[in-house]
């Protein structure tokens, strides 16, 4: 401690490089650069010129001179494309949706991977990485060909999932106007649902096992142990993955554009990034930059509202 | 409680865990069976035979047939997805390994900021860039070509964060300042040095920046026109919107879609370690 002490007041004394070198090494300014430049260079061309693109075009408008065939120009029209936007039913829509989607959904997906993480790490299951590597293994599967094998197990003439039901006098339409959503949810589900239980049983498998001794002398269950001590412990890891699935879930486009191939009820402007791209391949590219852009800022606000209540309550 | 009934209660509870347990396995699997099931029948026994049993194995006809379309365009797609995948997630570790080292070992100003920046990408999700990019490279003329799809690709600001918080773990500076001390230039420290401690980590980093480009659908489908051009998800997408007409594609996006994923389910299992690892970094704060 007094080392370390005289150590700095000494070095502070040194001028110049001397001190840089002591402070735990303080290369030039060039190295640091060329260390730096190789991510950051496409990091600025392919994320942030993008984003600031986008907004830029979103704050432009097409007009025509002289009627429905006369020339066309582009020009400043301040907010004009975001209040195309808040006027848009489809968009509202969409937005309608997928937050019915997400609401059902992420809590259902989240309780499932949270009550397989505490069982991975309880006494009380065997063949342990045989259920760990299964759950996990939809995460090696493209959202697009999940969609694919789903849209199989859906369609009433190849479905053995359907044939069964039927054989029980159950008449299964999973690609019905009220159903479809849910298919499209249980998409998701399969997906993500091990990947998300890793990254809790991952933070369960770092707490250090003394933490449930004390308990377990007092006599506490296995249950109490894992509701009072495991879950707030891992609830970080709760949030963190709460939040990638609200960011997952407003960008959907893969899964429900596969299951509109074979579902009239999914419409061409579905899910927000879907009436984006409509818009977009309708050559509006001012109106689809804005609709991005709004989507981008919802995003932002509920994942970090999200945040920012939860370690409110949990008095992080 | 008695000992008895504790054992009794113990017992109730490890059937229902391991009962709960199968059923979601059964379910994880039951799409993956389904399609291997699916994959050995000829297109006729499709919607005639039950889709859990197998009926006239008909695989290797089927792999011809897939292999065979379109003057063997699958094989491209392959390769295109192999190409935009094992290519951009290499450079992309190495880039993400050499910033994220320096912004864990070097001090300067402006460091934090760059890596707030940086935290800030990675909640901005892939798919939100995809339009924007199309209009950048428009401009450009980039559209339409490899690049379009690989450079993008190859930034991942998750990687650059991974890289910080496995270098603070796995670098102690003693070794960096010893290296330092033996004359050797920053550079060369990292490669003989940082480099080797890395290893490990930088194969989790890899992996992940490979599942998500091998995955990814919505920017190459936004960038690129030219079948020959396409990744295994948008050349079977496309296939599979085409089934309406042409049925016996169906059988082709059955094959292809169980060729696609098996190469990556192996590597999964083998390099499963790995992925905890990452994991485990990912969600601490």
């Amino acid at each position: 401690m007094t080392d370390i002490a005289t150590s700095a007041t000494r070095v502070a004394a040194v001028p110049g490089g001397r001190r840089r070198r002591l402070n735990g090494g303080g290369p030039r300014a060039g190295t640091i650069a060329a260390f730096l430049t190789p991510f950051f260079l496409p990091f600025f061309l392919f994320h942030l010129v993008p984003v600031a693109y986008a907004f830029w075009q979103s704050l432009l408008v097409v007009r025509r001179e002289g009627g429905q065939y006369g020339t066309s120009y582009t020009t400043f029209g301040g907010f004009e494309q975001y209040l195309l936007v808040v006027q848009n039913t489809e968009f509202w829509g969409s937005i309608g949706r997928i937050g019915l989607f997400g609401v059902v959904q992420v809590p259902v997906m989240l309780f499932v991977a949270l009550i397989m993480a505490l069982l991975l790490d309880s006494p009380l299951l065997k063949l342990k990485s045989f259920f760990r590597i299964t759950a996990f293994m939809p995460y090696a599967v493209p959202g697009v060909i999940a969609a694919i094998m789903w849209s199989f197990l859906y369609s009433p003439q190849l479905s053995p999932v359907v044939d069964l039901l039927n054989g029980i006098g159950v008449e299964a339409d999973f690609l019905g106007p009220n159903a479809v959503l849910w298919s499209a949810a249980n998409v998701s589900t399969w997906l993500w649902t091990g990947y998300n239980m890793l990254i809790m049983f991952s933070s369960l498998q770092a707490i250090p096992q003394e933490l449930y001794e004390a308990a377990r002398i007092d006599g506490a269950s296995n249950w109490a142990i894992a509701w009072r001590i495991k879950v707030p412990i891992i609830a970080p890891s709760v949030i963190l993955t709460t939040v990638f699935s609200i960011i997952g879930t407003l960008q959907l486009y893969g899964e429900p554009a596969v299951l509109r191939q074979i579902s009239s009820n999914i419409s061409s402007t579905y899910t927000p990034n879907m009436l984006a791209y409509a818009v977009a391949s309708g050559n509006n590219y001012q109106q689809a930059a804005a609709i991005s852009v709004v989507i981008a800022v919802i995003t932002f606000v509920l994942s970090f509202g999200f945040m920012r209540l939860t370690s409110k309550r949990a008095g992080l | 409680m008695n000992k008895q009934s504790a054992i009794r209660e113990s017992l109730v509870s490890r059937t229902a865990a391991m009962g709960l347990m199968f059923v979601l396995a059964i379910y994880f699997l039951l799409p993956i069976y389904f399609l291997i099931v699916a994959a050995t029948k000829a297109q006729g026994d499709l919607a005639s035979t039950f889709g859990l049993a197998f009926a006239n194995f008909n695989l290797f006809e089927n792999l011809d047939t897939l292999f065979g379309r379109s003057d063997g365009i699958f094989a491209q797609w392959a390769l295109n997805s192999v190409i935009y995948s094992v290519l951009g997630a290499a450079v992309g570790t190495l880039i993400c390994a050499v910033c994220g080292y320096a912004l864990a070992k070097f001090r300067f100003r402006g460091r934090e900021f760059l890596f707030s920046v940086i935290l800030g990408g990675i909640l901005v999700p892939s798919t939100a860039l995809a339009l924007p990019l199309f209009l950048l490279f428009s401009a450009t003329g980039l559209v339409n070509t490899y690049l379009a799809v690989f450079l993008p690709s190859i930034v991942s600001p998750f990687g650059v964060y991974l890289a910080r918080v496995f270098t603070n773990a796995a670098v102690p500076d003693e070794l960096l300042e010893s290296a330092r001390l033996d004359g050797a230039g920053e550079f060369r420290t990292f490669f003989s040095v940082a480099f080797k401690l890395l290893t490990p980590s930088l194969v989790t980093i890899f992996l992940f920046q490979f599942v998500s480009i091998w995955n990814n659908f919505f920017l190459p489908m936004v960038m690129l026109q030219n079948e020959s051009l396409f990744p295994i998800t948008l050349g079977l997408y496309q296939w599979n919107g085409q089934t309406a007409r042409i049925s016996l594609l169906q059988q082709s996006v059955i094959t292809g879609s169980l060729v696609s994923i098996v190469p990556l389910i192996i590597v999964f299992i083998l390099l499963q370690r790995y992925w905890r690892t990452g994991l485990a970094a990912g969600s601490l704060k």
